[in-house]
């Protein structure tokens, strides 16, 4: 059922990516738990705007945990204390009455802050540039069915596809590793007969790529799969150090 | 202005062939001399920009978010048409051109469909070749289900996430042309206007979200490919950061902007439910395979539901008024869209709605369960489930879901000839910002195709016959007094918008506008509701131009300006939204006129009057704009009365 519940929330405010950030508390009141954690945002923006204050700047675009747009650091969670789901779909019934919520931006090395609660995701777009596709260009294909592929191989790789790039998995890593975002790719592709040619090339890429970029080293704590609001597993890691090996032992 | 629609000559079946064998083309290394501005990075502008980079042309490709890969096309849920026939149920490209004609209620250019139906094959030959994971039977082969508007299953999906699949494989595509150098990627840039050189398009001047900062970009060509402007109404189904900004600085520039009025109500969203409400969230269509849609068939029942005293679960089968079915025996819950919205706000009107305002209607799967076992349901639509239980708070597997329309896609948009070029020369629309394909009414499951036909098949070759009498252009610098005049002029825009000052946040005064458009422009349509929506909507731009507040400055990160530019142009849109809706007396698809009604309450087209798209040019801020004519004639498919009885 519907409810109203008053919030304190501290909230990580940085003008920009060179200024020293701070926390700023704010006191929301009559917030419906039908709305939804980026709803509550907007209510407090309203209230920061009317009273001639900065809105608090956040990433979000879709609203339906599918563009990996929204990110946050929630009580101390990326994405919040609800379970396979993403910042805009976490909803306030999940809060109680009275609770503070500290809301921060995703810490971590690879994704510096732009403002307040937005940081610079690039970095994912270099890691796929380095090699996360399949070396095709547009037209003079072969049919779609020329090749059958075995519907699990195909579920599988739609589950490892499922990836958003939202970084979640960096932000809650100790040591900041992308591995699961990368494996996610590796694995699509490499289960995939399109993709399988240059399974092995791509994963030295791509790992290369990740570690010139300043990602930490994966040590298999699994903290990714657990905050990875897509349920993108960590067999993909596995599966990834296979390709990686592959690679190695061809060079 | 001249509206030349550059049919090519022949029967419709061999136009575009003759097309490909007529056109001129652009020799390997004069492409590497010419530069192509693409804004967009959704189906459209990243399968455009890396197809353009593979063929050697130097690209610059534009999107407002982070990353290309975060356009809005990763949202579409449900799937994409191809007339592959792979399940032999007698599917052809003629059908599926025939289908998406007649789905539009006969409002679109039959040669640019044919076109569409031809290379939608293709479509999911490269997909599969980019590694996309559609769906698949035991056997290893593709696997097909079937959408509103058509009988046989034609639409390839992944999951319930076809557009992020596909948006993904496009992704990559660019992102390998990126790491190529073919393309430069500019992520969280906007495009605030377009420079005019001796009457051609030859760049654009972008905003630097993250700084603030202006630039200046050339190009022989610009192609817009910056999605559908839905978001006049504030509330919809689109991203929240959709805009219609880009189109209006094109219709500004001169380009024809066409039938603004047709925009699709979606028939199966999740009601509004608070004034908190941002944005409205779709349950894809597919759902509609499987679920049935109904309401109490009591008047007293449904009161008791409003007030809680009693449950859908609770009603018995024949107290249930399945009404899809009964009014349309033939395609039951898989007519089209703007029917099966219209009928669920006949229902709702006629106070059978359920929720607790009213306003939605039931969604059931109960006999589909029963048929085929809750684990069958899950793998369809698990995670459409999960996302409809996280935001209801309820169990859709036990309970029926509760739905009602939102608006979700513009067919309107900037005219565009055979070529995809706009009446500027050297400006071209792509995807949901172009009007071609869906007349009236888009049929599901055809803007994933249409955004990707056009980006990977159409324009690579349309965009040669233009470049080809290009390649002695040279490259500009920007410094052209051109762009640094543009450039001037957009920077006067940001800054009298900071210098307003007022009370109201820009959301505030865009939730005005979003409840006239819903109630005046929306689902049903009459003469006075629209002329009193444009009177409202001249209130409103006022009080936005002496009202809004914009806290910070033009420097750095300021969302809040950013908001502001676009809400600027949503009023524009609005406005000439009203304007087409008001001037098209008839019925047809998405544009529903109460005065052009049959007598059980179907659209009824004024085909004498109106077999035309309505292009609307610009003739100065606050002067009334023109409307021309394109005569829609139709050599193939037989104009008739869409009956899904
Ligand atoms: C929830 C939902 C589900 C859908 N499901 C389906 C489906 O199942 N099947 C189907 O066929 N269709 C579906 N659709 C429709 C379809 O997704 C869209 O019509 C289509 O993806 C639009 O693609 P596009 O490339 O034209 O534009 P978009 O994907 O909207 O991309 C627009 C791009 O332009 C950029 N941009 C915009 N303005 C500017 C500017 N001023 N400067 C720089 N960049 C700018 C954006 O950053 C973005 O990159 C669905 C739509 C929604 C909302
Ligand atoms: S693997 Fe999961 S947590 Fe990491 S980026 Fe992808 S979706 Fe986000
Ligand atoms: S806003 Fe798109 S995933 Fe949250």
């Amino acid at each position: 059922m519907e409810n109203n519940i008053s919030l304190t929330l501290k909230v990580w405010r940085q003008n920009g990516p060179k200024e020293k950030g701070r926390f700023e508390t704010y006191k929301l009141e009559k917030v419906s738990t039908d709305s939804s954690f980026l709803e509550m945002m907007d209510i407090l923006n309203e209230q920061l705007i009317n009273d001639g204050n900065e809105p608090v700047a956040f990433d979000h675009d879709c609203r339906e945990g599918i563009c990996g747009m929204c990110s946050l650091y929630i009580n101390g969670r990326p994405h919040g204390p609800d379970d396979d789901v993403t910042t805009c779909q976490l909803h306030m019934r999940k809060f109680k009455d009275g609770e503070t919520i500290t809301i921060e931006p995703w810490r971590s090395a690879g994704f510096p802050v732009i403002k307040d609660l937005i940081v610079n995701r690039n970095a994912f777009d270099t890691i796929i540039a380095a090699g996360g596709y399949t070396s095709v260009s547009t037209g003079g294909v072969p049919d779609a069915n020329a090749i059958p592929i075995p519907k699990v191989d195909a579920d599988e790789a739609m589950d490892a596809a499922s990836c958003i790039g939202c970084g979640a998995c960096v932000a809650t890593c100790k040591n900041g590793s992308a591995m699961l975002f990368v494996s996610a790719k590796v694995s699509h592709l490499a289960l995939l007969p399109q993709g399988k040619v240059e399974a092995a090339r791509r994963a030295k890429n791509m790992v290369a790529k990740m570690d010139e970029l300043g990602f930490g080293n994966c040590t298999n704590t699994g903290a990714c799969e657990v905050e990875c609001p897509k349920g993108v597993s960590i067999s993909n890691i596995a599966r990834l150090n296979r390709e990686f090996l592959k690679a190695k032992l061809q060079d | 202005m001249k509206l030349d629609s550059k049919i090519p000559q022949g029967p419709m079946a061999e136009k575009w062939s003759n097309y490909k064998a007529n056109q001129k083309l652009v020799n390997p290394a004069n492409k590497r001399k010419l530069d192509i501005i693409v804004v967009g990075t959704g189906l459209a502008g990243a399968s455009a920009a890396a197809s353009f980079g593979e063929m050697g042309f130097n690209v610059k490709n534009f999107t407002i978010q982070d990353s290309p890969r975060r356009a809005h096309s990763i949202a579409a849920q449900g799937g994409i048409n191809a007339a592959k026939n792979y399940p032999n149920d007698g599917d052809s490209i003629h059908r599926l051109f025939y289908d998406t004609v007649k789905g539009g209620d006969y409002r679109a250019r039959e040669a640019n469909v044919h076109r569409l139906a031809e290379v939608s094959n293709d479509i999911i030959d490269q997909c599969v070749a980019q590694g996309v994971p559609f769906a698949r039977e035991y056997g290893g082969l593709l696997d097909n289900r079937s959408f509103g508007g058509a009988q046989v299953s034609r639409t390839f999906y992944a999951k319930g996430q076809t557009g992020q699949q596909l948006l993904i494989g496009a992704y990559q595509a660019l992102m390998r042309q990126v790491n190529a150098g073919t393309v430069d990627l500019y992520t969280r840039t906007e495009i605030v206007d377009i420079v005019m050189v001796d009457g051609k398009a030859r760049g654009v001047i972008a905003r630097d979200l993250v700084t603030g900062e202006f630039q200046r970009h050339f190009g022989h060509a610009v192609v817009l490919a910056t999605g559908g402007y839905g978001n006049a109404f504030f509330l919809s189904t689109n991203a929240m950061g959709s805009n219609g900004s880009a189109a209006i600085k094109a219709y500004q520039k001169g380009a024809a902007f066409a039938n603004p009025c047709f925009a699709q109500i979606h028939p199966t969203c999740i009601p509004v439910h608070g004034e908190f409400q941002s944005k409205l969230t779709l349950m894809s269509e597919s759902l509609r395979n499987d679920g049935r849609i109904w309401v109490p068939k009591k008047k007293e029942d449904a009161e008791a539901i409003r007030a809680g005293k009693l449950k859908p679960t609770q009603i018995a089968e024949e107290n249930r008024d399945y009404y899809l079915e009964r009014r349309y025996p033939a395609f039951g819950n898989l007519v089209p869209r703007d029917v099966a919205s219209r009928a669920a706000k006949e229902r709702c009107d006629a106070g059978f709605g359920v929720g607790a305002t009213g306003l939605a209607v039931y969604l059931d799967f109960k006999s589909a369960i029963e048929r085929l076992g809750e684990d069958a349901i899950r793998a369809r639509y698990g995670n459409l489930f999960q996302m409809y239980e996280k935001i209801v708070d309820d169990n859709p597997y036990e309970t029926p879901m509760m739905i009602y329309p939102a608006i979700h896609y513009t067919m309107g948009g900037i005219w565009v000839d055979y070529e995809l070029q706009t009446t500027v020369p050297g400006l071209f629309a792509a995807g949901e910002a172009n009007f071609s394909d869906h007349g009236a009414n888009r049929l599901g499951a055809s803007a994933l195709m249409q955004g990707l036909a056009d980006g990977y098949f159409v324009l690579p070759y349309t965009i040669q016959n233009y470049l080809a009498d290009d390649i002695s252009t040279p490259r500009m610098t920007g410094d052209e007094k051109e762009f640094v005049d543009a450039e001037n002029e957009a920077k006067a825009k940001f800054e009298k918008l900071l210098a307003i000052k007022g009370n109201r946040s820009v959301d505030s005064i865009h939730k005005e506008l979003g409840l006239v458009m819903w109630d005046f422009v929306g689902m049903a349509r009459k003469k006075e509701g629209l002329e009193q929506a444009i009177e409202k909507i001249a209130a409103i731009k006022k009080e936005f131009y002496s009202n809004v507040r914009i806290p910070g400055s033009g420097e750095g990160m300021n969302v809040e300006l950013e908001k502001a530019s676009r809400l600027a142009d949503f009023i524009e849109i609005g406005d000439l939204m009203a304007r087409d809706a008001l001037h098209r007396e008839e019925s047809c698809g998405g544009h529903f006129r109460e005065e052009y009604q049959t007598e059980e309450g179907e659209a009824q087209r004024q085909d004498d009057k109106f077999t035309y798209a309505g292009c609307w040019e610009y003739q100065g801020e606050d002067k009334a704009p023109v409307m021309h004519k394109e005569e829609l004639t139709f050599e193939v498919v037989k104009v008739a009365q869409r009956n899904y009885k």
